[in-house]
């Protein structure tokens, strides 16, 4: 039970679905998207949020598109996570979503949900970074396109009222040899104590994290380390783990030392498994 | 006949069509709803609570604060207020009650309160608890009021209970000890997360009548407790429990009734609900308990136990609710199912500022078990034996004395060695080594045995009643509980088997309502088909009496002629001409309308005899009226680089004394094996150092899903238990006790080092679980 | 665009049947479901979407109904436990297998396996019922009994 009401909005198309940002929050009704609505249900149960009005992006024919043209594939963000599993068009896309939360929240949780939750986690951004994604967005300055790393430093940077309409993947990711390994405390179903996503392109290996600092990242200083063949994998597993952007996350699911550690194993059965292909 | 057979549970077909009702399942119009505000501080005194903006809200009709109920509660001594009362003990105690119109206003209102605390010291182990000048959870200790003699609070401590065991010569034994450990424990408490939350309702009409709807083990209890408390003639209260959506103890405390009757009185007797979200079903309501303890074990050259010293702290919270009583049931089976002749047992029940402890499966005997099966597996090691050698040697036999020198026989104990020697086999056991199976990687076993008794009031009842439908079937009504447990179907197998039918032909009454069905003291302790089933069995031979007077009139013939079988009433002399019993149990018309008899109505009672109080000096007495023990491996395969590990099997053997039910006995001990296996490997009610539980839903407090169980193997054994229905011995609770013990054992061997505490995380696997533990001496 | 503020009269498809219902846009179909249709089989084991003792199926699909807006709802159809009678497979197959002690996860399961076979009409393969039925939690079972539930509602082909 949500012990507050709030308008709900179901917008049919994109511009009406910002112009009711507008309108609600000139109403002063501090509005909020709303996709899935896991996360905004349950923050508003809690009395975390009470938000007085949400606007249910899911009906918007541009925000369901799953495709595949000839350069790239599309991924709308009212797209469930079971959507995009099932549609296989990104493996390692596949592997991340099948991943997140259980099967039957999978059905209900979005893409662009989970990218732009406070939950802390959002491991779906992991390909996205690793594949030079693009990220289509609608808002003020109407319908734009831009590489999705200049929008997401951990979490989404979104002007008000703007909103995720799709995600673009290049052709060549759904090609790329790809790892995702997820660590977690011991149950299967559960927030990450290491989410690591790994593609490689061009003989070299991307890898993105998620549950070991606060943040979701790719890391540009690790990645030099790990791709540097000159040292040995334990080296090299060491170098990364050392170039932490920030401590490592501590919490009720595991200490920061205890993350650490379970990346350090993460990282080494990756490169392993990174140096069997190569064979 | 009934006996033996799997029959499926009376009720399934109601629980996979919806139509099983559960307690909030009752239509919700026209009631009240009732929300809480629970405290966000361990150990404060309160200081203001002011209500003005939530009085503001629409369709508030009454909220409440300690300062509206004086009475304090408690099964065995009365120490907790309904709502605290100037202090909160614990994080999540309840502080102000809200009554309004709907749910959305009492939910707001309850968030508009606002609560000022000035935080006090906390303690939240029993180690810090009775450290030298420990803040004091309850000061005095021993001002309440009790309601049981056998309670020991000792004044200007923590201690709310104390219980030793005294037998033989401990001082004199050790020395000849060729091999001795000593090891301390230390295990957190955790949460019963039984699926359905804690509710219930309460209205009082004009003439003061009290109808209580609930979800509770123990309807009657309720009863008792607002009869006692509020000064009320207990007949005219009622309380009435549909289906249970799981207990595990944890429905067996009276609590939302409490407050559920407080509400409705606050709004002049109008029909209120009271519902708490999973968090504070969690951190609210009674949990699981925590348990520290030490134990010493000495064997001679032989590999014989010749002394045994332990203490047991528990952790019972903020309030003893019915942790004096399981901190007893430690001590009385306090060794485990072994053969020891000198023993020194304390058992103490601390307060500390937890949420407070009620019972769980199994009655802190899944606690004390790990504890003692790991001292046992060091004491095997040190020793040179095998673990379940060891075992077997020690094993508790016909002429041993249990630790309060009950003698032992087959019928009382059942039979150690069967089920050790059973489960040898069903799980292939392979000695307590570590197998390597690849690099890093070993397989390994862990063994642990188990034993319990009850410690229900010595002078706890059953009743039953039978009536007849006009097609001959049967009506059976008790006021056991239908909460999973599977007692309900097992009644109706003895009743089949002793009035000679089929047990399609048994209806049960699955809701309690304690306006119509006998009294039954709870639906706990696992001893519904001891003493609701000896009621049953009672009221069948009444009806048989009944039947035979009917017979007797109708055949023309003494009563001792008549014979009761397959549905008929006839006389041996001629089984050929009977009369069906849907024609003779509502009396009997002959031929010429003449009308012969009375109609059969069945009654059985139940009392428990022979039981006792123990000595406070040694403990002597008896608790329960029998023990049903067992044996227990786990298989683990594990990751020596990353501490973690995969189930790969769990066995059990446990003497039953008979099986009644070969499929509902094998699912009830699996399901409790599964319940242990979650509750070693992943459970805990985590606390930062502020005492605020930290983990209070099920996003973060991870039960065991399903994909990540073992192979389960169940064997019985069946020695019967002389006086019990058929022989049978309890059984439902006992799957979970010694898993948590067999995975330390086998977590143990696998990592080769001693884990002395839970859960077992790799996490904590790798850091060595230093908090409790140090090195065996 | 649709918007809805304060109680609006919407029309929900349950158990095939359309009902109109008045409800506010943050009511919760778990809780519409249970006290305005009476249809009390979905229950509120968690309120956080972590237990799936709610689920119910939309569009061939198992929701969990605490995390759906009773608003959202509409236009979809909505199958609850009520709506399998008794005749479904699945019912049986719990009631062989004692697949449930206490049944107040039960209708949860039942939901997630129905919309299992319904979305996999052959067998799957093992990870895939896992990943569907570990979306639920049981607290009595060891979780081999729904499993083997879960069997019978793929028949082994007929043997050579």
């Amino acid at each position: 039970m949500i012990p507050f009401n709030f308008v709900y909005c179901r917008p049919a198309t994109l511009e009406q679905a910002y112009e009711a940002f507008g309108q609600l929050q000139a109403e002063g009704k501090n509005p909020v998207y709303y996709a899935g609505g896991s996360e905004v249900i349950t923050l508003c149960r809690a009395g975390s949020i009470a938000p007085g009005a949400v606007i249910d992006l899911k009906e918007i024919p541009e925000c369901r598109v799953l495709s595949a043209d000839r350069e790239d594939l599309h991924f709308g963000a009212a797209r469930t996570l079971n959507d995009i599993k099932e549609s296989r068009l990104v493996p390692l896309l596949t592997l991340c979503c099948g991943r997140i939360a259980d099967h039957t929240n999978q059905c209900r949780i979005t893409l662009g949900g989970n990218l732009c939750g406070t939950i802390l986690y959002r491991e779906t951004c992991l390909p996205l970074l690793l594949a030079d994604a693009t990220v289509t967005l609608f808002g003020g300055r109407g319908l734009h396109a831009v590489p999705f790393q200049s929008v997401f430093d951990g979490r989404m940077q979104l002007e008000a009222g703007e909103f995720i309409v799709e995600v673009g993947l290049p052709g060549w990711a759904a090609q790329a040899p790809h790892w995702h390994i997820k660590r977690t405390t011991n149950e299967k179903i559960d927030y990450p104590l290491v989410s690591l996503a790994a593609l490689c392109k061009d003989g070299r290996l991307r890898v993105a994290l998620s549950g070991v600092c606060s943040y979701p990242f790719r890391s540009a200083e690790i990645e030099d380390v790990l791709n540097d063949s000159s040292l040995s994998i334990e080296r090299r597993v060491e170098g990364a783990a050392a170039l932490l952007p920030e401590p490592a996350y501590s919490d009720v699911r595991g200490s920061g030392q205890y993350r650490v550690f379970v990346l350090k194993n993460t990282l080494q059965t990756l490169l392993e498994a990174f140096s069997n292909d190569q064979i | 006949m009934a006996i033996g057979e799997s029959i499926p549970r009376k009720e399934a077909w109601d629980k996979v069509t919806g139509r099983a009702q559960y307690c909030d399942d009752l239509p919700v119009t026209g009631l009240l709803e009732a929300r809480l505000l629970t405290s966000t501080c361990a150990h404060a005194t309160i200081v203001r609570i002011d209500m003005t903006r939530a009085l503001a809200v629409d369709g508030v009709k009454s909220i409440l604060t300690g300062d509206d109920c004086p009475e304090l509660f408690g099964p065995l001594v009365q120490d907790r207020p309904a709502l605290a009362r100037g202090v909160v003990r614990y994080a999540g105690e309840p502080v102000a009650l809200v009554v309004a119109q709907d749910a959305p206003a009492a939910e707001l209102a309850a968030r508009l309160i606002e609560v000022d605390y000035a935080p006090l010291p906390l303690v939240l182990t029993p180690s810090q608890a009775l450290a030298d000048g420990a803040p004091l959870v309850h000061c005095p200790v021993n001002g309440y009021k009790k309601v049981v003699t056998d309670m020991y609070p000792e004044a200007g401590t923590n201690i709310a209970s104390r219980y030793k065991i005294r037998k033989g010569d401990v001082q004199a034994a050790f020395p000849k000890c060729t091999a001795v450990v000593r090891q301390r424990f230390a295990l957190p408490p955790s949460d019963h997360l039984a699926m359905e939350v804690r509710t219930a309702r309460a209205e009082i009409s004009a003439d003061g009548q009290v109808l209580i709807t609930t979800a509770s083990q123990a309807p009657y209890t309720v009863k008792k407790q607002l009869a006692e408390a509020f000064l009320i003639p207990a007949g005219q209260i009622q309380v009435k429990v549909p289906f249970v959506g799981g207990g595990f103890g944890g429905k067996a405390p009276v609590v939302l009734e409490i407050l559920a009757f407080l509400a409705s009185r606050s709004v002049g007797g109008k029909a209120v609900r009271l519902s708490i979200p999973r968090e504070q079903d969690m951190a609210s309501a009674p949990g699981r308990l925590g348990l520290e303890a030490d134990i010493t074990l000495g064997a001679d050259g032989d590999g014989l136990i010749r002394a045994a010293e332990m203490t047991y702290w528990l952790d019972c919270g903020a309030y003893t609710d019915i942790a004096p009583n399981m901190t007893k049931a430690i001590a009385v089976d306090c060794t485990g199912p072994y053969h020891i002749e000198n023993l020194h047992c304390d058992a103490l029940c601390v307060y500390t500022n937890h949420t407070y402890a009620t019972s769980f499966r199994s009655f802190s005997h899944e606690s004390y078990t790990f504890c003692i099966e790991r001292a046992m597996d060091l004491l095997a090691d040190k020793c040179g034996l095998d673990p379940l050698e060891f075992r077997l040697k020690n094993a508790i036999r016909p002429g041993s004395l249990t630790p309060t020198q009950v003698l032992c026989s087959d019928s009382l104990t059942g039979d150690l060695t069967k089920c050790l020697t059973g489960v040898k086999a069903l799980s292939a056991w392979e000695g307590g080594r570590a197998v390597p199976i690849k690099q890093d990687t070993v397989r390994a076993m862990g063994v642990a045995c188990f034993w319990k008794s009850a410690n229900p009031p010595t002078d706890a009842i059953s009743g039953a009643m039978i009536t007849f439908n006009s097609d001959g079937s049967v009506n059976l009504n008790t006021g056991v509980v239908e909460m999973g447990s599977g007692g309900q179907t097992d009644l109706a197998q003895l009743l089949a088997e002793r009035l000679r039918i089929h047990p399609d032909q048994v209806h049960v009454v699955m809701p309690v309502d304690t306006r119509t069905a006998p009294e039954n003291w709870k639906t706990v302790a696992s001893l519904t088909h001891y003493m609701a089933g000896q009621a049953v069995l009672r009221a069948v031979d009444d009806l048989i009496a009944q039947l035979r007077q009917n017979g007797a009139q109708a055949f023309g013939c003494p009563p001792d002629e008549i014979e009761v079988a397959n549905g008929r009433v006839f006389s041996k002399k001629n089984p050929e001409d009977f009369i069906a019993f849907k024609d003779i149990a509502q009396g009997y018309q002959s031929p010429l309308g003449e009308s012969i008899g009375e109609p059969v109505l069945g009654r059985g009672g139940f009392m428990l005899k022979g039981l006792s109080l123990l000595s406070p000096e040694t403990g002597l007495g008896q608790t329960g009226p029998a023990w049903t023990l067992g044996a227990q491996v786990v298989e683990v395969e594990a990751s020596l680089k990353t501490g973690s590990y995969r189930l790969i099997s769990a066995s059990t053997v446990m003497d039953v004394g008979r099986v009644v039910n070969p499929a509902l006995m094998h699912a009830m001990v699996a399901g409790g094996m599964s319940m242990g296996i979650s509750l070693a490997s992943r459970e805990a009610m985590t606390y930062d150092a502020q005492g605020i539980p930290q983990a209070p839903n099920l996003r973060s407090y991870k039960l065991l899903h399903i994909g990540q169980e073992p192979d389960y193997r169940v064997a019985f054994v069946e020695t019967p238990e002389e006086g019990s229905p058929y022989g049978m011995r309890s059984y439902s609770e006992h799957g979970i006790i010694g898993i948590p013990a067999a995975l330390g054992n086998a977590l143990s061997a696998a990592f080769g080092r001693p884990l002395v505490s839970l859960p077992l995380t790799p996490e904590r696997i790798l850091n060595g679980l230093e908090e409790g533990g140090h090195d065996p001496v | 665009m649709i918007r809805y503020e304060g109680k609006t009269v919407i029309k929900l498809t349950v158990n095939g049947s359309v009902h109109e219902l008045a409800v506010r846009p943050s009511d919760l179909l778990l809780d519409v479901l249970r006290e305005q249709l009476g249809l009390t089989a979905a229950k509120p084991g968690c309120k956080n979407g972590d237990c799936g003792a709610c689920t119910v199926v939309i569009d061939g699909w198992p929701a969990k109904s605490c995390l759906v807006l009773a608003v959202e709802a509409e236009g979809h159809a909505i199958l609850t436990v009520e709506g399998l009678g008794g005749t479904a497979a699945v019912q049986r197959a719990f009631v062989e297998e004692n697949a449930f002690q206490c049944g107040y996860c039960t209708s949860g399961f039942l939901m997630v396996c129905h919309a299992l076979q319904t979305q996999h009409p052959t067998l799957p393969e093992e990870y895939v019922i896992e990943e569907w039925l570990a979306s639920n939690v049981c607290r009595c079972t060891s979780y081999e009994e729904i499993r083997a539930a879960v069997g019978r509602l793929y028949p082994p082909e007929d043997a050579p």
